[in-house]
This record gives C-alpha cells, structure tokens and sequence, in this order.
C-alpha cells in the first residue's frame, strides 16, 4: 500500500505531502509539528510550530519564550491543507503527544518518544486506531522488560535510606526534563513531600521543574544544590543530576555520594558496569518490548515504520508475525540505537 | 541459591574492596557450611564439569520467552553475555520457599550436567544419531526451563553462570582468600596453602580448611607460588642493580616439580596437576633426593634452543603424549628456585642461599636427566649491562630478564614483590581496522574486537585481531564510527571501510601456515590511535616478516 500523499521520509524528516507540514524535523522548516520538547525532536529555528497545550510551558523553556507556537488540545482536530491533525498522549514526559495525520480517509500515527507505564506527571497513553504507524524502537528488544514502577521506586528509596544511615549523599543521575520530574513526584508519593527537604536539583533542572509546576504538575519546588552554602550537610540528601553532571566537579561538593542512574539501559549489566555507577535503576521513559508489541496490537496498523532503535530486530519481527514493516533510516545513528548518547532513555 | 545471588549481586555491584570483602565475610557467617564450601569454590574460579553446552541454553532461552531463535540470537549479540540474556527473557517467578546453594547445585545444577554429560546411547544410523541428539537436547531444555521457572532473574542469571563455568564476579582469589581469613581468624599465607590443589567442595573440607591445627598435609602439595611484576619505571635510579641477581624470563609453563615420598608431582600455576603429560620431566626428576620442590619453566626444547609456544602448546593438549610427539617436541624443566629441600620449607631463606642450593644439586649433569635444568644466572655492575644482555633476549628464545632481589624471601600476594621482569621492547607496527566485532564481558555490545590488516600489493591482508589498549571514550568513538561506516555484516563481524589506522604492539612473530597472512603474533595489543596517518602510510606485510628474519637465532 502506498502512503505517499499521507506521509513521506525526507531528508529533513516525515513529511506530510497533503498538509506541506514536518513531524519533528532535523532542519529547519517553515511549518513542524513537534511530538515533545526532547532535543533530537524539537529543534530550534523553524517559522511555526504545533505541539499540545501541555507541552507549551516546557517547549518555550527548552525552544524560546519568543517562538511561532500554536497549541492543541489532545484529540481537538485541525485541518492543515488537506490533512486532518490530532495530537493523542504518548505518555513519554509532560505534553508528549501522538501525532494523528489523516489524508482522504487514511490514517497515520507519529508515536514520537511513548510508553504505557502509567506516570504521574504526564497523561497515560492512549491506543490510536491507524493504517501507518511510525514507532520508535529505543528498547526494542525482549531483554528490555520494565519491573514496576512502583517496585523500583521502593528500590530507590531503600538505597536512599542506607546510603542516610552510612552519612553517605545519594545522587542520581537522570534525564533533566521527563525522568527527574517522573522521579521525584513518585518520591514524594511514596514517602510523603516532608521528604523534599532532604532533596535538591542539579541546576539544570530548575527550568523544567518549575515549567512543570506552571503546567498543573504537582512537584515540590526543590533547590539548586550549588545555590546551598558550602556547608551545607549533605549526608541525608537525595540530589537528582543529568548524566553529564557524572564526574564534574559538581558532584565532588557531596560527603562520599553512592552515585545511582535510573535508565532502561541499566537492566543490562554491560551498560551498567560501564557508566561506573554504584547502582542502577531500571526506569525508563520509553516503551519495552512486550508494551510495544502490545501498543501496535491496540492500534492495528497495516503497516508499520520502524525509527529510533533497534529498527532492524523490530521490522523483522513484526514481519514474521504478517505485518508489513519496513526501517526508518533517521539521520541519527546508522542502524542501532547507542546507549551512550541518548540519554532520554 | 537466593543468597548466593544476593552475594553475587553485590560483589557485582560495589567497585570497592572493603565492601567485598565484607559482603563475602557476612555470606560465609550466616550461611551453611556446605554452602560455604561451594561458595568458596565458585568464587575461587573452579567449575563443575561438563558445563552445559551453550546451545541448551540458546534452546530453552527463546522456547520459555516464547520468540523465534534468530530474534533470540541478535539479543543475545547486543547484550552480549549469554547467560543473562537467557535469565533476563526467560519465564519465572522466585518460589517463597528459597533452596540453600548446595541443594541447588546438588539436586538442580549436577543432575542438569550428568543429563548433558556424553551420551551412552549407541544408534546405527547417523540419522537416528541426529534424532537422538535433538530429543536429548530436548529434554534439557524442558528441564532447564522448569528449574528457572522457580527462580527470579537474577537467580536464573547465577544458576546460568555456574551451568556454563563462567562465573566471574570481580573478585581475586587473594580477596576471596582474604575474606575468609576474617571470617575464620587464619593469616591468608596459611590459606592460601591450605587451598592449593585440587579439592572437592563439601561441608568436610571446609572444616579442615579452616580448623586451627594444621592436618596432614598431601605430600602432592605445592607451594604458592611468587609472582614478578614489571619493572617500574625510573627503577634503576634508585636500586643497584648489583643487588640483584638476573636470570633468562621464558614465556613457557610456570611449574613447581615436587619429589615427596618417593613420588613426582608436576604442578602447573593455575595449580593443575600435569602427571603424565611430560613423561622426560618425570623421568629425570625421579633421580632427585626426596622432600625437595623446585619452581621452574616448562618449555619446548630443541637444538639447544627453546622452541615456539605454539609448539608447547601442542603437548600440553596431550594427556599422554605419543612417542612421535616426543620426539618431535622435546620439552625440559628449567629450575630457577628451590622452594624446599630435605623436606626443609626454604621460602623464608633468602634467595641467593636458596639459588647456591640449586646449583649444588647439579641439575643437568647427568646425561639421563637431560631434561633437568637449571636456569643460567647473570650478575651486573651496571643497569646498561643489564640492558644490553636483555635486548639479546630474542635471540636465546626468551622474552627478557627476571630480577630476583639477592636477599629477598619466596612470597605471594605482595602488591609489589621483590621479582621484577623486564621485557624487550615489543615489536610495533601501523595497521589498518578493517573488521569490528562485539565484545564481551565488560564491554559487552560495544565494538571493542578489532581485526587489523597490513599492505600486500595494493591488498589488505588481516593478520591480528586486538581486543584491548584503547580508553573507554577512543573506545566509544570508535563504535560509533563503525555503527555508521559498516559496509557489509558477516554474523557478528562488521565490515569499514580502510580507513582507521592503529598503532599495534606485540611480543613474538612466528611463521603460520594457518594464516592468511602467513605469520601469527603474540599478545596483539593496541598502542594509539594513529588519527595523523592515512591507511596509505600503513605498514607492509613484508616489513613484519623482514622483523621475523630478524628475530631467528644467530
Ligand atoms: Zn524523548
Ligand atoms: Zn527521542
């Protein structure tokens, strides 16, 4: 089946031929519809944009105040040309959206960054009927199988509390915008916002907590550790940093930090021996294995394109279950996903 | 089983010392004997043989995760360690009701092994040989598939690395040593002898490992043995090197030949007994006075000269050598200590008492005990002497010079010793990267096996593969160069295109009718990253083999 007036691959990213509008774009362009506020989906420079309401906030923290943007709400449908747009929640971070796209009665999905763990800090997502789904495939793999939320959560917090008792600072080291919002509202769920008095922020993360904030989301208003004095006791703190922060002297202002990091690379041990941490937590913003085949089942494509990940393992296996599949080159990485780098995971 | 995977998860966990020690301390206090005792022997390194073979495994991974082979063979390629890709997919939750270690290696892990075990079955048809093949396997992999269904994951992960032999934690038999003199109060000297040899892991062992007298000792026994460690840079400004006295470093078998009690006993470092496989060494040692115990080489001897270690290797294979081999490939015993004499523990004489022993036993002499030798010893006024003697090593065979300390005792487990090494200065030669594989281990799922081609004609002709020598960030780079540059997949093997050239490092040349490229290298490593050189600029085939005329005796 051909999709050519629904949705293209270009060299600057999945074009929608009918309503002369990009997905998420690489380059810049006149009109992008972006799925989240994410780095490598939203980028800077192009003359309009269109996100969800909620994404508003944080898009303008990470984008510019002065951008070109346009807001819908989920499910309000616009009609750009000769396209039908919806935005439909993804449940990745704050304002991540699913982009529906329908062209003389076909249908395409843009999941953009998903999962269907439930989160307290963005809307959960919800299955889009289409004939043309575009999947991501970051943890496209069935060694990638999320324990509860809920079982890390209390992992965390008994690794808190030891690292209390031997006076020793507890780090972790998670995505700036979606992970450590995620983190500390399901934090302060399980052990009540007293707790927040004992936790600060890397300062990159003050933006977006407070973005947050301004969206509804109910996080507590946590301090930048470097605004704290020099002095400061440390021993029972929980800081939450961005992997970068790894190594810099940033860290080295805490007594003795067990340093943690919450990703889905760190259900592998390769991955996790190498980032050198003293523990890992499996937490991830992207979907696992059994969710994806679950989410392509609830949304029963016709044809499925596979970007961002292991594109490879992911076509063929929907292949041999009589899907037709075929793999996005992005302008990213050649043909798998790189643990390294993306650190949205 | 549940609290050797709790020890194993946290030995895994922790890059400190102290916390090991302490992890495995509280295992050894608050678990069983028996346990204990095979706790002690799977972190020591041993393993219970016949390991399972990898394809049971393979095979029950993808039936219990319920996905095709091929999809369980890529995961596996990604993540890059077998056993926990299998534990991580397959099916099962912990029982409430956890087995102890010893039931689950003697009632779960040894029947699993002796149903893998070489099959009795005689078939007469190859066909029904193959049909036999597959229900075994079969039935393996359904009651590999049962065993984990009661185990979580990283219980299956332990159960998996001890199914395969391959459990390895980041401990050191000098640290698992160490944690079990604290727990039982014996200085680790004394351990670490008490575990010498061959031992079977039960509940009575343990006991006596750890009973406060000392039993009967096996006359078998032999001593730890002294390790050397590099010469330190900036070493010959602050030591004379009169002090010391130098000897040939051979790249053989480390061995300790031990007469006791009217018996020959020929011990390997990885403390493996070689009764039988060098009958000449045996043979010439038997005419030795009893209660003695000598530290030496092995090596394969001909013409007055050691020869390759490929063809040593060849004999070690060889439970019993046949008469053709041995003529073929003679072998000797160079000593170069004498650990005990008149059953007299000599460890704590001083080396040169103990090497004016050695000498007077006049290894050698006696034409039948050719095979006997003892190891040539230099004195040096100056270090540039002892330079020059070391970088004659190739041309007598052997890699360098050992320095021995005239004063110094026979001991283990220093983190700096009183025996240094000094190599020659390996070879070196630019190469070009022109195959990329995953690695394993600690580096799983990056790009970090290279192999690595020079010049024949206008031909790249793979002649080394290299794993280590570059830092984590080079290595990291240059995964991400292969992820976009491959050109073609052979299976795991990556193909790029020429363009990346190496500086590569290695110890000994030897002509290989084996190799594409005619000639094979020892202990391949990577220097530096030539980023200034073009795969032009690379070197030749011919220029190697040119280092390898050199390198044959004058
Ligand atoms: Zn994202
Ligand atoms: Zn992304």
């Amino acid at each position: 089946m051909s999709y050519s007036n629904l949705l293209e691959c270009t060299r600057r990213g999945l074009y929608c031929p009918a309503g002369d509008f990009y997905v998420d774009p690489w380059d810049r362009v006149d009109h992008a519809i972006l799925t989240h506020a994410h780095a490598d989906h939203a980028r800077w420079g192009c003359k309009r944009y269109l996100a969800a309401r909620s994404s508003e906030a944080l898009l303008k923290v990470r984008l510019s105040n002065s951008i070109d943007l346009q807001t819908l709400d989920y499910g309000e449908t616009l009609r750009i040309h000769n396209a039908l747009v919806s935005l439909h929640p993804a449940g990745h971070i704050l304002g991540s959206s699913q982009v529906r796209i329908e062209v003389d009665g076909k249908v395409a999905l843009i999941t953009g960054d998903y999962k269907l763990q439930p989160d307290p800090t963005c809307s959960a997502w919800e299955p889009v009927r289409c004939d043309l789904m575009v999947t991501e495939s970051t943890f496209g793999l069935p060694v990638f199988q999320w324990p509860e939320t809920q079982l890390v959560i209390k992992q965390l917090v008994a690794w808190w509390h030891e690292n209390q008792k031997q006076g020793r600072t507890s780090v972790i080291l998670a995505y700036s915008v979606g992970k450590a919002q995620r983190i500390i509202a399901e934090v302060v769920r399980l052990c009540g916002v007293e707790v927040a008095k004992d936790m600060a922020v890397h300062g990159a993360m003050l933006g977006p907590n407070r973005a947050y904030r301004n969206s509804g989301i109910e996080i507590p208003d946590l301090p930048s550790a470097a605004s704290l004095s020099s002095d400061h006791d440390w021993s029972k703190a929980l800081i939450l940093g961005p992997p970068s922060s790894q190594g810099t002297g940033w860290i080295k202002r805490f007594s003795d930090p067990s340093i943690a990091m919450a990703s889905g690379w760190m259900a592998i041990r390769g991955t996790r021996r190498r980032r050198n941490v003293d523990r890992g937590f499996v937490l991830s913003d992207h979907i696992d294995w059994p969710d994806l085949l679950r989410a392509i089942d609830a949304c029963r494509p016709e044809t499925v394109w596979v970007t961002h990940g292991f594109t490879d393992v992911v076509a063929r296996y929907l292949m041999h279950q009589g899907i037709e599949a075929e793999v996005l080159q992005t302008h990213f990485s050649g043909d798998e996903s790189e643990p390294i780098i993306s650190e949205d995971a | 089983m549940r609290d050797f995977a709790r020890l194993y998860q946290r030995l895994d966990e922790t890059t400190k010392t102290s916390d090991k020690v302490s992890a495995i301390v509280e295992y050894f206090a608050e678990s069983p004997k028996a346990d204990s005792a095979y706790a002690l022997y799977f972190l020591l390194g041993q393993k219970l043989k016949p390991t399972l073979p990898t394809r049971i495994i393979r095979l029950a991974a993808a039936r219990s995760a319920q996905i095709p082979d091929w999809l369980f063979e890529e995961t596996y390629q990604w993540v890059g360690d077998l056993a926990e890709t299998a534990a991580t997919m397959a099916r099962g939750v912990s029982s409430g009701n956890p087995e102890s270690l010893s039931q689950t290696v003697e009632q779960s892990l040894i029947p699993l092994l002796q149903l893998a075990g070489p099959s009795k079955r005689k078939s007469r048809t190859s066909a029904s040989q193959k049909d036999a093949k597959a229900t075994d396997d079969d039935r393996l992999a359904s009651t590999l598939i049962e065993t984990w269904s009661r185990y979580d994951s990283t219980e299956r992960f332990v159960f998996n690395k001890l199914l395969t032999g391959n459990l390895r934690v980041g401990v050191s038999a000098k640290l698992v040593t160490k944690a079990l003199g604290h727990w039982c109060g014996l200085p680790t000297d004394e351990l670490t002898h008490r575990l010498m040899g061959q031992w079977e892991p039960s509940e009575a062992f343990l006991n006596a490992l750890i009973a406060q007298d000392s039993s009967e000792a096996s006359p078998s026994k032999p001593y730890p043995f002294c390790l050397a460690h590099g010469l330190p840079e900036g070493f010959s400004q602050c030591h004379s090197v009169s002090d010391y006295i130098a000897e040939w470093k051979w790249d053989g078998i480390r061995a300790q030949l031990i007469q006791r009690s009217g018996h020959t006993f020929l011990w390997s470092r990885g403390e493996e007994l070689l009764d039988g496989r060098f009958p000449e060494i045996q043979q010439a040692a038997a005419g030795l006075p009893d209660g003695l115990v000598l530290d030496g080489e092995i090596l394969a001897f001909g013409d007055n000269r050691p020869l390759p270690f490929t063809l040593l290797q060849r004999r070690i294979q060889r439970k019993k050598p046949t008469a053709k081999i041995l003529t073929e490939i003679p072998v000797v015993f160079v000593a170069f200590d004498l650990l005990e004499h008149n059953n007299k523990d000599l460890r704590n004489e001083s080396f040169q008492h103990r090497r004016e022993i050695l000498e007077s036993l006049k290894l050698g002499n006696d034409p039948a005990a050719r095979s006997l030798r003892c190891n040539e010893m230099f004195l040096f006024d100056h270090w540039d002497q002892m330079i020059q003697q070391r970088d004659q090593a190739r041309a007598f065979g052997a890699e360098g010079l050992m320095l021995k300390h005239r004063t110094s005792l026979y001991q283990v487990g220093r983190v700096t010793g009183t025996w240094w090494k000094s190599k020659v200065t390996p070879y070196t030669i630019d190469a070009v990267l022109v195959y990329a594989q995953r690695g394993h281990g600690r580096r799983a799922g990056l790009f970090s096996d290279y192999t690595f081609a020079l010049w024949d004609q206008d031909r790249l002709v793979p002649f080394a593969k290299a794993y280590s020598g570059l830092t984590n960030e080079e290595i990291g780079r240059l995964d991400r160069w292969i992820k976009e540059n491959t050109t073609q997949r052979f299976g795991p093997v990556h193909e790029v295109p020429p363009r990346i050239v190496m500086e590569l490092a290695f110890e000994n040349i030897q002509e290989s009718s084996r190799h594409k490229s005619g000639i094979a290298v020892r202990f391949p490593r990577i220097l530096r990253w030539r980023d200034d050189k073009s795969p032009q600029d690379a070197d030749r085939l011919d220029h190697i083999k040119q280092m390898l005329q050199k390198a044959q005796p004058r």
